[in-house]
């Protein structure tokens, strides 16, 4: 009677060891999926190291000091630079940070600081996310409708004023975005804190929460301002382009992204070759903004 | 103890209190800083609704009179014809829908799988997040960069492929053409590489959320690795997952430079793949700058419906999010 259950028991291990058996199906399928998945890693990983590669291979050997000091040959002549893109990059994405920053930071302020997230607040925070999801090609368009067609400043249509105002509406989701994330990080003690000795609500964002969430914020924005700064869809029919040294920002510029979109398609070899030049200075400043800003966030985050 | 000491210490501090500090009132200036300091935020806020809604109406506005001409018929016929005023989108939306739809198809099985990859316990963390590190940094590379690769290492690379997809599957017409340098198939290999990181990024993000309890469970009663992986992990993290892969839709629909500098913007409809053809956005980016009259307000149209088209799967993604999230 009694050996009835030990006897079950002991002919399910003699059908089946609990040892592990590599050879089972479900570790063949196992070992099949991570090796599968595994696959998949390296196939990810591999498009970054090709076109840093190429790019560090044609590029950089053409990088010298009058790359940054000459203006891009006219058609069919060999040498030149690209000095006045480099230029032009620089004055266009610095245009729309001294936009999008202020305004996106204050959005941002307000939405963690003032808002008790009503209906206005979370219709703001929606329309932020679909303004991250209008592609970057229209914003070009609005702004190609706003400034250019209507010749909004000093009766100028293509300027590197338009293509500072349509990257700005790229970056202006990013930041506002970063500021609510960063300040919903900075402890509520804080504010006590602040209102404890007596500050204003004024004095406490500007003093307390905003540089206790300093970090954050800055990286968000290095990452958004990088991402601008490639950016060419945008400029193509804003700021335009232009063979000459910058003349002021209220005229056509040249930026390296533009560049090597109008470059890339010529048939000439000399064009072909500042494309390069100019992808791998542009490369070279995204991605040490990208890790410099991930260094600084993550030195911050441990302190 | 405690509780005994405090009202005695209180009452200590309370007594010089009165003395030392008294109420002040807030001055004037200090209120309206305050005041004006939070109506200045508020309009700066206000400022994502008038843009969002700026560019819709410039949109639409520009778009109206190839609307009253071409209606409906825009979206099914072919023709781009400067000379004749005859405008129609076909091939531009059709090109946008097949060049996003099928980069998704191979971006999102190797998006998943790294993800699955970098948040199994597989390899030693710090390799994992190197791994991690490399594809948000493909996110950092420009598109156009993207791009001139695309048109002097990529395109040159695969062709030889290509051809043989034409020799051995030449009957199907999606590959019914003879690859000649730029068209959808390079356009599509770009793309994945483009929407790869997003995807790659929210399933690790979704991964990550996935409580410990539930793998935990799931091994306790005797799953292997995938098993748990396949029943219990991704079915919990299905939402964020399906959430991310719409905005990477979203994304690849706009893309606008690589796919342009490698498309080969074609103005006549071709159902293969190895053909050139075109995309809304790449047809914005070559045309727009030099079109005058009718063609502005066409292509204004035509980004009109990719602005509606991006629009709708981003908030597509966000109710998937919503509904799809399971309660565990």
């Amino acid at each position: 009677m009694t050996p009835a259950t030990p006897t079950t028991a002991v002919s399910l291990f003699d059908r089946r060891p609990l040892y592990f058996d590599r050879s089972l199906r479900r570790n063949r399928i196992n070992r099949f999926c991570t090796a599968l998945v595994a696959l998949f890693a390296m196939i990810a990983v591999l498009p970054l190291f090709l076109v840093v590669f190429y790019v560090m291979l044609q590029g950089g050997r053409l990088i010298g000091f009058s790359m940054f000091t000459e203006l891009p040959p006219p058609p069919g002549l060999e040498g030149g630079g690209i000095g006045n893109a480099v230029l032009g990059t620089i004055v266009v994405t610095l245009l729309a940070s001294l936009i999008a920053i202020p305004i996106g930071v204050g959005g941002g302020v307000y939405l963690n600081e003032y808002s008790k997230r009503g209906l206005f607040a979370q219709f703001v925070s929606f329309g932020n996310d679909v303004l991250a999801g209008v592609p970057s090609i229209i914003s070009g368009v609005f702004v190609y409708g706003v400034v250019v067609a209507t010749r909004l400043f000093f009766n100028q249509s293509y300027s590197a004023m338009a293509g500072g105002i349509a990257l700005s509406v790229l970056m202006l989701p990013t930041v506002i975005k970063t500021t609510d994330e960063g300040l919903k990080l900075v402890p509520q003690e804080l504010r006590w804190g602040a209102y404890g000795v007596g500050a204003s609500k004024f004095v406490t964002v500007m003093r307390v929460t905003l540089p206790a969430a300093f970090t954050p914020i800055a990286t968000g924005v290095v990452l958004g301002v990088a991402r601008a700064a490639g950016e060419t869809a945008p400029l193509i029919f804003t700021a335009l382009f232009s063979p000459f040294w910058p003349e002021g920002i209220f005229n056509p510029i040249a930026t390296m992204s533009v560049l090597i979109f109008n470059f890339a398609i010529m048939p000439y070899e000399a064009q072909n070759e500042l494309a390069w030049a100019a992808s791998f200075v542009l490369l070279v400043m995204i991605l040490a903004a990208n890790l410099v800003s991930r260094w600084i966030s993550r030195m911050a985050s441990r302190t | 103890m405690t509780s005994e000491r405090l009202p005695a210490q209180e009452g200590a501090v309370a007594a010089p209190a009165e003395d030392l500090f008294t109420l002040r009132r807030r001055p004037p200036a200090e209120r309206l800083i305050d005041i004006g300091f939070r109506q200045l935020t508020l309009c700066l806020a206000a400022m994502v609704a008038l843009v969002l809604l700026g560019i819709f109406v410039v949109v639409l506005q520009g778009a109206q009179e190839a609307m009253g001409a071409f209606g409906l018929r825009f979206l099914t016929t072919s023709a781009w014809d400067p000379v004749n005023g005859e405008y129609g989108a076909f091939i531009a939306i059709y090109g946008t829908l097949v060049t996003s739809l099928l980069s998704l198809l191979i971006a999102v099985p190797l998006g998943v799988g790294t993800a699955i990859f970098i948040t199994e316990d597989l390899l030693h963390r710090s390799i994992r997040e190197a791994i991690g590190l490399l594809v948000e940094l493909l996110a950092a590379i420009p598109s156009v960069v993207l791009g001139l690769w695309a048109i002097f290492v990529l395109e040159p690379g695969i062709r030889p492929a290509l051809r043989l997809l034409h020799q051995w599957l030449g009957w199907i017409p999606f590959f019914g053409t003879e690859p000649q340098g730029p068209g959808m198939a390079p356009a599509i290999l770009i793309l994945v590489v483009m929407i790869l990181p997003i995807i790659t990024a929210i399933s690790r993000d979704a991964l990550n959320q996935v409580p410990i309890e539930l793998r935990q469970g799931a091994y306790g009663v005797g799953t292997t690795r995938w098993g748990a992986i396949v029943s219990v992990i991704l079915p919990a993290a299905v939402s964020a997952i399906t959430g991310g892969v719409m905005l990477a839709l979203g994304r690849a629909m706009g893309e606008t430079m690589a796919v342009t500098m490698i498309i080969g913007n074609a103005l006549n409809f071709d159902l293969s793949l190895l053909a050139p053809g075109n995309t809304i956005a790449s047809m914005l980016a070559n045309q727009f700058g030099e079109a005058d009259g009718i063609q502005v307000s066409a292509l204004m149209y035509a980004a009109l419906i990719l602005m509606l088209l991006t629009f709708s799967v981003n908030v597509m993604a966000k109710w998937i999010v919503r509904r799809l999230s399971l309660r565990y």
